[in-house]
């Protein structure tokens, strides 16, 4: 989690390169997601009045788009392709099995903050469909049985690490 | 620096090269995703380790998405090799193979390297070719993206040399002359559209590049902006030039960091050379291009909608006219063109306009690039003449349906593309016959089916993610979709009416209606086009609860054949997942119908020597004593 002071902290550092200009709201949010994972209230609220807006339309906006995420990532963030390629191939299999196998709903983090899922519309590998991304490691072709074997070793490094 | 001389120092730096041995390794989004960055470094200490001098160079993609990781060996006097799916491992052969010794290890090797200069590379082993035209791929994967000296020693920035020594009015004739249409799907007349713009009152203009790309399946644009981003910022400066702009933005989704990248390096080495900023060439006219990375909305790539992204705002499409061409960008006039409509420009200006429309059909000239993808074997890309059918395309180059299933449909257009059938294949690829087939040009992806896809899922899927991806603006899209989609979800799920048809038609024709922007239009189109080809299926989910291509988990039950069974065996008691398999050692297995989640681990992993678990269709086939006392739901 981020405490209040990072995210003062980030905010300061990215207004200060941007200019007070609308056109920037996008590219603001896009630089408080790089560096944060996420976007926090306050950082929303930060930016509104940094531009001169309602709080309002900069959640209207943030929410708009499919990139801006409201919670924190897990530390191994689980990508799901439900691209047209991979939901030919079992797609729906593959999404059913990991909010199984991480007993998460798509979109959610985990209360440990290890593991978070998300469903994408192609990643562009459509070749090696249907494809997961386990902390931005590419898992190809993959299969219900194998989304099981492939979680094992981030399911043991969580556990080695709690204790 | 003149552009001649500037011309002249990067052929001769690209013959020096030529004259020496050089690797390339194609390393797009596609060549990284099957390990390409691996394949580059085990050359790097291989040759290393030999002690040799051979420049690795990274290049796109070169259609071929299916063989990647790519590379080619080339050397001076002999053949150029190229190898596919090359690991790591055998890199070290290859080395001593054929960088090191006179051995092409041709038992590792997809085929030769022929082509290059002014056109296309292409590998004369592979069939593919005789069908492909490849104009605005003709560089991707043989050059190195990130060399400006390469685009320009293979004919880049000619077209601009040329196009600043002639008149505005006289490109935008050229453009007229060669027949271009919009690629980025509605196939609107370029030169039409660059004219309105260059007529239009009130300054600053703009030119804006639609990069956004948001069709699942589709990875044209990218492709384009990955291995050859020059082709796109020429064309763009030449439009600035014609229309009268001095800004031009690149639109491109933050999805395609790799895209991005390059572009920026690209317009970093445009500007170095004074191809872009204040004085382009030396001829006194200014134009600068920069980034704007796109947040993910497939109505993004609507051109109002991308405009009111740019603003800052929500991508909401708006009502035309005003055109974009007289209030666009801060209400200014502006240029909206997708990536390829701008990637063929440069040639056009450069060969000239009947160079360009000797190829093609009487509507549709030029050439058109597809992405192939789904149960195809060559998934990848492909650049071909207009007018080149489907069957061409699935077959010649695509080479079939994978493990020789049978084909089933093929969907072009997108999300909101129509879903074609066999009999249809023959139909030639342009605007026209596309649109009276039910489907569309679209963006250029193609998903190919097969016997293993269910039409009435696809439809379902399709229907979700325009429902998904909706706006919110016009109530018939918003809703309109849902309320289709909830239709479609009934039907797989074993709870559709004969009468749910009749409703599904007329709501498709009311989304039509009151939707404002081509997705609520075009959203209808997979339902429409499979209850017209694909009726059938349809009828058989609803009157026999019976999934045709065994898909829908609902209308589906895992079966164990008992004189199958190995009963040894305990492969599926082991590894399902909600351990709803019953059978101890030496016993037939059971599946225990109500536990069962239908995820398919039990036949993946049933060894095929017995081949034990089949999926029935319907549910009711199942033999008798194993029938759910009531129907499992999820
Ligand atoms: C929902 C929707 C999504 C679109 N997405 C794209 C896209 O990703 N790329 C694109 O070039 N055009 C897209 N278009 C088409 C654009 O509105 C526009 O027609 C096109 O970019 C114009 O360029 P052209 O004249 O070069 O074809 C989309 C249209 C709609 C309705
Ligand atoms: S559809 Fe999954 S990678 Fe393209």
């Amino acid at each position: 989690m981020v405490t209040e002071e990072q995210v003062d902290q980030v905010i300061a550092e990215i207004l200060g390169s941007y200019r007070k200009d609308r056109k920037n709201l996008v590219p603001l949010l896009q630089a408080v997601q790089t560096k944060l994972g996420y976007l926090p209230k306050e950082a929303m609220k930060g930016i509104a009045s940094f531009l001169e807006m309602p709080e309002v339309d900069v959640w209207g906006v943030a929410t708009f788009y499919n990139q801006f995420r409201f919670v924190p990532l897990g530390k191994y963030h689980t990508v799901v392709c439900m691209g047209t390629a991979c939901h030919l191939a079992g797609g729906r299999l593959i999404l059913e099995a990991l909010e199984r196998e991480l007993d998460i709903k798509v979109g959610e983090t985990a209360e440990d903050g290890n593991f978070s899922l998300e469903r994408v519309a192609c990643i562009g590998c459509c070749m090696l469909a249907p494809v997961i991304i386990i902390k931005d490691k590419i898992h190809p072709k993959i299969t219900p049985f194998k989304v099981e074997e492939a979680l094992i070793p981030y399911k043991h490094e969580a556990q080695s690490e709690k204790s | 620096m003149t552009f001649e001389e500037i011309s002249n120092k990067a052929k001769s730096e690209w013959e020096a090269l030529q004259k020496g041995n050089y690797i390339l390794v194609g390393t797009a989004t596609c060549g990284r995703a099957a390990g390409a960055l691996d394949v580059v470094d085990a050359f790097g200490k291989e040759l290393k380790r030999r002690g040799l001098e051979v420049p690795i160079i990274q290049v796109g993609c070169m259609e071929l998405c299916y063989a990647e990781p790519l590379v080619t060996i080339s050397k001076p006097d002999s053949l150029r090799v190229v190898y596919n799916n090359v690991t790591p491992e055998i890199v070290p052969r290859l080395v001593a193979g054929y960088v090191a010794g006179d051995d092409p290890c041709l038992e590792l090797a997809l085929g030769t390297l022929e082509g290059g200069d002014e056109e296309a590379v292409y590998i004369p082993e592979l069939p593919r070719y005789e069908r492909e035209l490849r104009l605005i791929l003709r560089r991707c994967g043989y050059i190195d993206p990130e060399s400006m000296n390469d685009y320009i020693a293979n004919g880049g920035y000619s077209g601009l040399e040329k196009a600043l020594k002639i008149s505005p009015d006289e490109i935008i004739v050229e453009l007229k002359k060669s027949g271009l249409r919009g690629r980025g799907g509605a196939g609107f007349p370029t030169h039409r559209k660059w004219e309105q713009c260059r007529k239009a009152k009130g300054t600053p203009k703009y030119v804006i590049c639609n990069a956004d790309e948001g069709d699942p399946g589709a990875f044209m644009d990218r492709v384009v902006l990955e291995s050859d981003p020059h082709q796109v910022i020429e064309g763009m400066t030449i439009a600035g030039y014609a229309v009268g702009a001095e800004q031009g933005y690149v639109y491109v989704r933050a999805e395609y960091p790799l895209a991005i990248e390059r572009v920026r390096i690209a317009l970093k080495q445009a500007a170095e050379f004074g191809f872009l900023g204040d004085n382009v060439m030396g001829s006194g006219f200014a134009f600068h291009i920069e980034i704007a990375a796109g947040a993910g909305a497939f109505v993004s790539g609507e051109a109002t909608a991308l405009v009111a992204a740019m603003e800052g705002r929500r991508s909401e499409p708006r009502i035309r006219p005003p055109r974009l061409a007289e209030a666009g960008l801060w209400n200014k006039p502006t240029l909206l063109n997708n990536v390829k409509t701008f990637a063929y420009v440069p040639s056009i200006i450069e060969r000239g306009a009947e160079w360009f429309a000797s190829n093609g059909t009487e509507g549709s000239k030029g050439t058109a690039v597809f992405a192939l993808a789904g149960k195809v074997v060559n998934s990848g890309l492909a650049e071909v003449p207009m007018g080149t059918t489907l069957r061409q395309l699935v077959y010649d180059i695509g080479g079939g349906i994978v493990k020789d299933r049978q084909f089933k449909a093929v969907q072009i257009g997108g999300p909101s593309g129509g879903c074609l059938p066999e009999a249809l294949l023959d139909i030639p690829i342009d605007y026209d016959s596309l649109r009276e087939a039910g489907s569309m040009m679209g963006s250029g992806g193609i998903i190919i089916m097969d016997e293993d896809n269910c039409m009435v899922d696809a439809a379902r899927f399709f229907l979700d993610f325009s429902a998904r991806e909706s706006c919110g603006k016009c109530t018939m899209c918003r809703l309109g979709t849902l309320q289709m989609l909830h239709i479609l979800e009934d039907i797989t799920a074993g709870r559709g009416k004969m009468e749910d048809i009749d409703l599904v038609l007329a709501l498709a024709e009311d989304v039509k209606a009151g939707s404002l922007c081509g997705l609520g239009k075009t959203a209808p189109n997979p339902v429409l086009t499979t209850l017209r080809y694909f009726r059938d299926e349809y009828e058989a989910h609803i009157q026999e609860k019976f999934c045709p291509a065994k898909v829908c988990t609902e209308l589906i039950v895992y079966y164990i054949l008992p004189d199958r069974c190995d009963r040894a065996c305990e492969h599926c008691v082991l590894t399902c997942p909600t351990e709803a398999i019953k059978g101890g050692k030496g016993e037939v297995k059971i599946i225990d119908q109500e536990k069962c989640s239908k995820c398919g681990t039990c036949l993946e992993v049933c060894p095929p020597e017995y081949n034990a678990v089949v999926k029935l269709s319907p549910v009711s086939s199942l033999p008798s004593p194993e029938l759910p006392k009531r129907r499992s739901k999820k």
